[in-house]
């Protein structure tokens, strides 16, 4: 290969890599996650992986060798072995000795994800078509949190909106769910109409919201920061376009933003004539809808 | 019509003559071929409907599908390629060969076999028509969950009543092939000399047997609850959404080993053939096979971490999941075995059975993954699921299924296929199916989750390169189809053992074999 040749292959793997767009933006791997839970449960993900990877180097390797060399054109002869106990015995027993190696982290991280004991503070979620309500119990604060207006324009067919040019297209909600960091969140859900599913991969938190049934959930964050996720049921038309947007804050600025929101709600409550019929209609909706199907 | 039949009950009688012969037909060879020809039809509808989803997610935004027609498309396409697709294709299969492998004259019900393939054009008649109905086709995914499912439209009952009729014509072809291998068996052959192909679909269509009465339960709980007042799985009259999932994977689960064990059976044929040296392990696979239909009973709720499970459930799916490994390993150490020392060539029929259990594989390794219930709840119901299924029924049930034709094609033509052809074929379909399928473990770890027709934007560069696998892989298919069509036409002519390391009974027949075969029956030593 002469000098100019190789220059300009040079130019050209370089030249390619360079118009993959934002290359490393390419997300191979689950988020290792701001949580506790979250990095034992991507430890567990590798931890799978990698035997996963030896088991198929080991098998994949032996079937290559013998693909290679147990030809007919390379005038092998077929032996006549066909069964030995013994050896069914051995890979038998070694699968299985592998997946108690696994097996015994994965409870352990199961058990302590389920345990929603001690709680500080409660979150109810309830899932709709589409969109998802956020209620705090205890302060009374409630408010909806659908797809943000830039995203909502951009997805419609041929809506002629390049949705690289939108931030955080289809995760931006027009209000997130706020969370201080570093607390105990305890999440209740459930939906109104169909099932959903509240997912939070930086949390490694999913669970169903299922019409009238009340699921729980906890997290505990660790870092501030604005995440985003999904809905991962499918619910209907606009499935796709439901996400979920958690704003971490410190403990100061979530008291703060919650006295903001009682007080905005209070307001709102001495506007309207009578704030607690609709509410309650709201409720009732759904059940009649269900009666008459 | 009835003095008709008679008469083809005759000795020595070929087929009858026109088209009545494919409608009439009670011989088991006409109606695999009727089966097979069905399957491949319904593989290019289904793979159009692929295409459709493929195409809506090269890019993001939404540039050709309205969201409720993708979800239409993302729940015909499942239907279509597990009812219509690879269950008749195996039945196709076992309708040619199960009688042929086991000395008998014919199935053993020739006229229920009869009824049981002509449903199917009509159960899929009604399912397709679905599409052209005001308020589109089904979009609640195939699993139909309620409530979302009780939403739908006009289509609504014409599903349940399609997937009704599909259930009968599975269960139909499962009795038929229990009842042929119980009682038709030649002389000699014992339960434990029968080919592993055979004790495949053997246990799998017990599987059938036991799990469509259940599949048709569930969907019928749906129909009553939409039409006639019941309240199984709406909250709002005390019923329980999850419960219909628990019932449906009850059958769902053993479904997708139905999909799955006769392609074990399969490549259990041609891997020996093609090392011409016996299978490894015998018993360990037939006592492999019917350990991974035990255990495909008590594990449905691993498609369902995240309902909410009490910790105790959870656990018990997770271990009883994992155990699945240990059977489904024992096969894939069994088929290397059989390789090792082997004197191996490659005709396509054997690269098909070589990609199915190195990819088979992958997918088993997700499945390992998948099973992890901590884990799971960062997997679930994302694109990482989508390549796990897609990696163990495509370049798996799919590969196993071309594997079959390509090694059986000279016997059932009397020639042989082209071979360059068929290599082609082979090649291009690995590389495109990887292209496909490969990205989306990417993508689902990175977050996309399954079932949307749009996406954010990190995830555009690996659903472009699928979208590309995707095209790559479905045209790839009318290389199939055109060295069919010419080994029917003609080629070089078949010996009746066909491959040099071929053994069993269906190779001492002469290829092709005539209409009716071992009507004396044979006697195995």
């Amino acid at each position: 290969m002469s000098t100019s040749n190789r220059f300009s292959a040079a130019v050209f793997v370089i030249a390619s890599l360079m118009s993959i767009p934002a290359l490393a933006d390419w997300e191979l791997n689950m988020p290792k996650g701001v949580t506790d839970i979250s990095h034992k449960v991507y430890d567990m993900h590798m931890l799978a992986f990698w035997i996963m990877c030896v088991v198929a180097v080991v098998v994949f390797g032996a079937m290559f060798i013998s693909i290679l060399n147990h030809r007919k054109s390379k005038g092998a002869k077929a032996a006549d072995f066909h069964e030995s106990v013994a050896v069914e015995v051995v890979w038998t027993i070694v699968p299985f000795i592998i997946l108690i190696v696994l097996a015994l982290p994965a409870a352990r991280t199961l058990i302590a994800q389920e345990d929603d004991s001690n709680a500080e503070l409660t979150v109810k979620i309830t899932g709709y078509q589409w969109k998802w309500q956020y209620e705090y119990p205890d302060s009374g604060v409630s408010f909806f949190s659908s797809l943000a207006e830039e995203s909502r324009n951009a997805r419609r067919l041929d809506s002629g909106i390049d949705p690289n040019s939108v931030e955080n297209y289809l995760l931006d909600v027009d209000k997130p769910l706020v969370i201080p960091v570093d607390t105990k969140v305890r999440l209740l859900l459930t939906a109104n109409d169909v099932i959903h599913s509240w997912w939070m991969p930086e949390f490694a938190i999913k669970k169903d919201a299922i019409p009238g049934f009340i699921n729980t959930m906890w997290t505990k964050v660790n870092e501030t920061g604005t995440y985003r996720g999904q809905c991962t049921e499918l619910c209907g038309r606009d499935h796709g376009f439901m996400p979920v947007v958690v704003k971490v804050v410190e403990q100061a600025e979530f008291n703060q933003w919650l006295a903001a929101q009682v007080e905005a709600q209070n307001e709102q409550k001495q506007l309207a004539e009578a704030p607690q019929d609709t509410a309650e209609d709201a409720e009732k909706a759904p059940v009649k809808v269900m009666a008459a199907n | 019509m009835n003095a008709a039949v008679a008469e083809t009950d005759h000795h020595d009688h070929g087929p009858a003559p026109g088209l009545m012969r494919w409608v009439t037909t009670t011989n088991h060879k006409d109606i695999g071929t009727l089966y097979l020809w069905f399957s491949l039809i319904m593989f290019f509808i289904g793979g159009a409907m692929a295409l459709v989803i493929r195409s809506e997610l090269f890019q993001p935004g939404l540039q050709i599908v309205d969201p409720q027609f993708f979800n239409s498309m993302t729940t015909m396409h499942a239907l279509v390629m597990i009812f219509g697709v690879v269950m008749p294709a195996f039945v196709g299969l076992a309708n040619w060969m199960l009688p042929m492998m086991v000395g008998a004259p014919d199935m053993a019900l020739p006229r229920m076999n009869n009824w049981s393939f002509w449903i199917l054009p009509f159960g899929f008649g009604m399912m397709l028509s679905t599409l052209f109905m005001p308020g589109g086709a089904p979009a609640s995914g195939w699993t139909l969950y309620p409530p979302l499912s009780l939403q739908g439209g006009m289509a609504f009952p014409f599903l349940i009543f399609s997937i009704h009729l599909l259930g009968i014509s599975s269960i139909m072809g499962a009795i038929n092939i229990v009842a042929t291998i119980q009682n038709l068996r030649a002389p000699g052959m014992t339960f434990m000399k029968m080919p592993l192909f055979v004790w495949t679909w053997f246990i799998t269509a017990y599987l059938l047997v036991a799990v469509m009465p259940v599949l048709a339960g569930a969907v019928t709980m749906l129909l009553t609850d939409k039409f006639f007042g019941t309240a199984f799985f709406t909250a709002g009259g005390g019923g329980d959404p999850v419960m219909y999932q628990h019932i449906f994977w009850f059958f769902g689960h053993p479904e997708v080993y139905i999909l799955i064990l006769p392609s074990f059976g399969v490549v259990s044929e041609i891997i020996p053939t093609f090392a011409r040296k016996h299978l490894f392990g015998y018993s360990s696979m037939v006592y492999a096979t019917a350990s991974i239909a035990f255990l495909s009973f008590i594990v449905w709720a691993h498609h369902m971490f995240t309902v909410g499970m009490p910790l105790s459930g959870e656990l018990f799916f997770m271990f009883a999941t994992m155990l699945i490994a240990v059977p489904t390993g024992v096969k894939v150490f069994n088929w290397v075995a059989t390789m090792w020392r082997g004197a191996m060539t490659f005709e396509t029929p054997m690269l098909f059975a070589i990609g199915f259990v190195v990819m088979f594989s992958i997918g088993g390794f997700s499945g390992v993954m998948l099973a992890l219930a901590p884990v799971d709840f960062q997997y679930h119901d994302t694109y990482f699921v989508v390549a796990h299924f897609h990696y163990v029924l495509v370049p798996g049930s799919i590969f196993a299924i071309m594997a079959a034709v390509y090694y059986w094609l000279p016997k059932w033509t009397g020639n042989m296929y082209d071979e360059k052809w068929g290599k082609i074929h082979f090649w291009v379909s690995t590389i495109f199916v990887n292209l496909l399928f490969f990205p989306m473990h990417f993508v689902g770890l990175a977050g996309m989750p399954r079932r949307i027709p749009d996406y954010a934007v990190q995830f555009a560069d690996f659903n472009a390169i699928a979208s590309i696998g995707a095209f790559g892989f479905g045209f790839a298919q009318l290389i199939f189809v055109y060295v069919v069509f010419k080994c029917l036409r003609g080629g070089e002519k078949a010996t009746d053992q066909v491959w040099e390391g071929a053994h069993g009974l269906e190779w001492t027949l002469s290829s092709p074999p005539p209409y009716h075969t071992f009507t004396d029956q044979p006697i195995i030593k």
